[in-house]
């Protein structure tokens, strides 16, 4: 009875699970459904493509507007998020570690900085980079990346520096290494996997980004996937854009689904900030 | 939370170390300066690890948005700069009489109450399946995901043509079609979309807190008799308190700055916008860096006065409020 029971509450379960995945992959399998689909199918209502091409996509790579919006997409995500976890994985371990007045301020401010409204930048930033000439630029974009990042990294870093077995940081000045090279030699590499998770969490949040992209950008200079996707008008100013931008938002979305896939652990313990147990 | 600097209490555990490494000397004691020394290499080096990342995020937050309060204070059109002057609070005075604020402040209210509420209910229910499921944790876990971590555009371009006539697989639902041309379908859409891309995360952070209820209580209740709803309320909910005030603070913030999805799927036509697509609007479409200002200082205002309510109900649970005590 009781191997009866389990396998009752395995199937019951199992069907949960399924209704879960069924939530989450519905909108990404018909936006890569829409992309293989010819022009002569496209408006068929079909969820399945019933005649496949791969035109769509040699579209959006032959176009300019696309190519350069990618590069500048992985650029702009790669910097910043470099930038963000940097600095970020400094003040974490000066938060979690090292005892100075003003510490509670940073922790406030970063936490104030996580929730502030970003459309309230938008138009004071518009203004500052204009006088800057850093509009429509990288450093444009990546500059308030690194600042909503940084709250982001210095949490996730914090809860992971927190779970670092620090018996080893205090073994090894003891031996007579300084509060610096305690960091750089024991605690850093012990780091590392929080480190990695931070920065794929960073990385998602640069790439995800529409409302920056969107205000800061008024070229193909700095202009990102996102923002892109909105002006996307396909090959020519005739043509139905619907196929390039679903094939547009399949390539964004491929690096994504990567990280899901391989780090899902690593992701789910950054977010829920309760990595490996030291 | 505690925004001022209090360091006292603060890092508990670092002080203990402290004590017991300096027992015989006082605060600062001059019999002993090598450890003065090492506590004042300690603070130097403490704020030389953070004053980058601190200087970033003032220079780029704190600066604009007072510049921003600056800004809002003027006639300042980009179409018309000559006409640029100082107006005092006139700007405020014309956005809080104007109709299209109030309606995307309505609209903006309206979906950040319907989401969060959907979303903490199938939250709940994801952070339990994730957590708990005896079968393909790992797969569910992964499936769940990818809402999350999809670009929004993207999702809502998703969405936007599922409802499109013709071409979507869900158009047929609604029998004069068009869905995403009348305001109530439309608001509903905008709500299904970010239902869709955020309940995830809130699941994650629900999920952090079920992790903290201890199985042994779980079981002791079973023993006990209690029923699975019963173990729900009465177990789990408790502990989770602190992990659902924090779910709720951080998706309540970030469903009133909607933007994205309704970007995509309305443009904001048919009395769709949020606050943020407004003050958009205003901003980049119509060049009036005054009004476009003074609905972003309104904006800031509304949202400080939301988490300032959320830190009310906080009490010390607030994240982040007390570092060095959870070692």
């Amino acid at each position: 009875m009781a191997v009866e029971t389990t396998t009752r509450a395995k199937l019951r379960w199992g069907l949960l699970d399924v209704l879960v995945i069924v939530f989450a992959m519905v909108p990404v399998l018909w936006i890569a459904s829409l992309s293989f689909k010819t022009p002569a199918t496209l408006t068929d209502g079909k969820f399945f493509p019933r005649e496949w091409t791969l035109d769509n996509y040699k579209t959006i790579f032959d176009t300019d507007q696309f190519v350069r919006a990618l590069i500048n997409s992985i650029g702009i995500a790669l910097v910043a998020t470099l930038v963000a976890v940097v600095l970020g994985a400094m003040a974490a371990y000066a938060i979690s570690r090292l005892d100075f007045p003003g510490k509670g301020l940073l922790v406030g401010v970063s936490l104030l900085i996580a929730m502030f409204p970003q459309v309230s930048l938008v138009s004071p930033l518009f203004e500052i980079e204009r006088q800057l000439k850093i509009f429509d630029t990288w450093p444009g974009l990546i500059l308030p990346y690194i600042t909503f990042a940084l709250p982001l990294a210095i949490y996730t870093l914090s809860a992971f520096f927190k779970q670092i077995p620090w018996d080893l940081e205090k073994a090894a000045k003891m031996d007579g290494a300084t509060q610096a090279q305690a960091f750089r030699r024991v605690i850093a590499p012990l780091a590392a996997p929080g480190l990695f998770t931070t920065a794929i969490l960073v990385f998602i949040f640069c790439w995800n980004d529409f409302l920056f992209a969107i205000s800061l950008t008024s070229t193909e200079r700095s202009r990102t996937v996102p923002a892109a996707l909105s002006f996307f008008t396909g090959a020519s100013q005739f043509e139905d854009p619907t196929g390039a931008i679903c094939a547009a938002a399949v390539v964004i979305t491929v690096p994504i689904i990567l990280f899901v896939l391989f780090f899902q652990r690593r992701i789910v313990s950054g977010l829920t900030s309760g990595a490996v147990k030291g | 939370m505690s925004i001022s600097a209090t360091p006292t209490g603060a890092n508990t555990a670092v002080e203990e170390t402290r004590r017991q490494t300096t027992v015989p000397t006082q605060r600062g004691g001059r019999r002993k300066p090598p450890l003065s020394e090492n506590k004042k290499a300690e603070r130097r080096l403490g704020w030389l690890l953070c004053a980058p990342a601190a200087l970033v995020m003032v220079a780029v937050t704190a600066y604009p948005i007072i510049y921003s309060v600056w800004l809002s204070l003027q006639r300042y059109d980009l179409r018309f700069p000559d006409q640029r002057e100082f107006i005092g609070l006139e700007n405020y005075v014309t956005v809080l009489t104007n109709e299209f604020w109030w309606t995307a402040f309505g609209v903006t209210a309206l979906i950040t109450v319907v989401t969060v509420a959907v979303e903490l209910v199938l939250g709940m229910g994801l952070a339990l399946i994730m957590h708990r499921t005896l079968v393909g944790r790992g797969l569910v876990r992964t499936s769940a995901l990818i809402p999350y971590g999809i670009v929004t555009v993207v999702a809502a371009f998703s969405w936007r043509y599922a409802w499109t006539p013709g071409t979507g697989y869900l158009a047929d639902l609604f029998s004069d079609g068009a869905p995403l041309t009348e305001r109530a379908s439309s608001l509903a859409i905008i709500m299904l979309a970010e239902i869709w891309k955020t309940t995830p995360f809130m699941a994650l952070l629900l999920m952090a807190g079920l992790a903290l209820v201890p199985e042994d209580l779980l079981k002791a209740a079973s023993t006990d008799g209690a029923t699975a709803w019963q173990k729900f309320t009465k177990v789990m909910l408790p502990v989770m308190k602190p992990a659902i005030l924090v779910a709720l603070l951080f998706r309540t913030l970030d469903a009133f700055r909607v933007f994205d999805n309704i970007f995509v799927l309305t443009a904001g036509g048919n009395e769709t916008s949020s606050v943020s697509m407004l003050a958009y609007n205003n901003l980049i479409r119509g060049l009036n860096l005054g009004i476009g200002s003074t609905m972003s200082v309104l904006i800031f205002i509304t949202v400080a006065i939301i988490a300032f309510v959320f830190v009310k109900l906080f009490g010390t649970a607030a994240p982040g409020s007390d570092d060095g005590e959870r070692r």
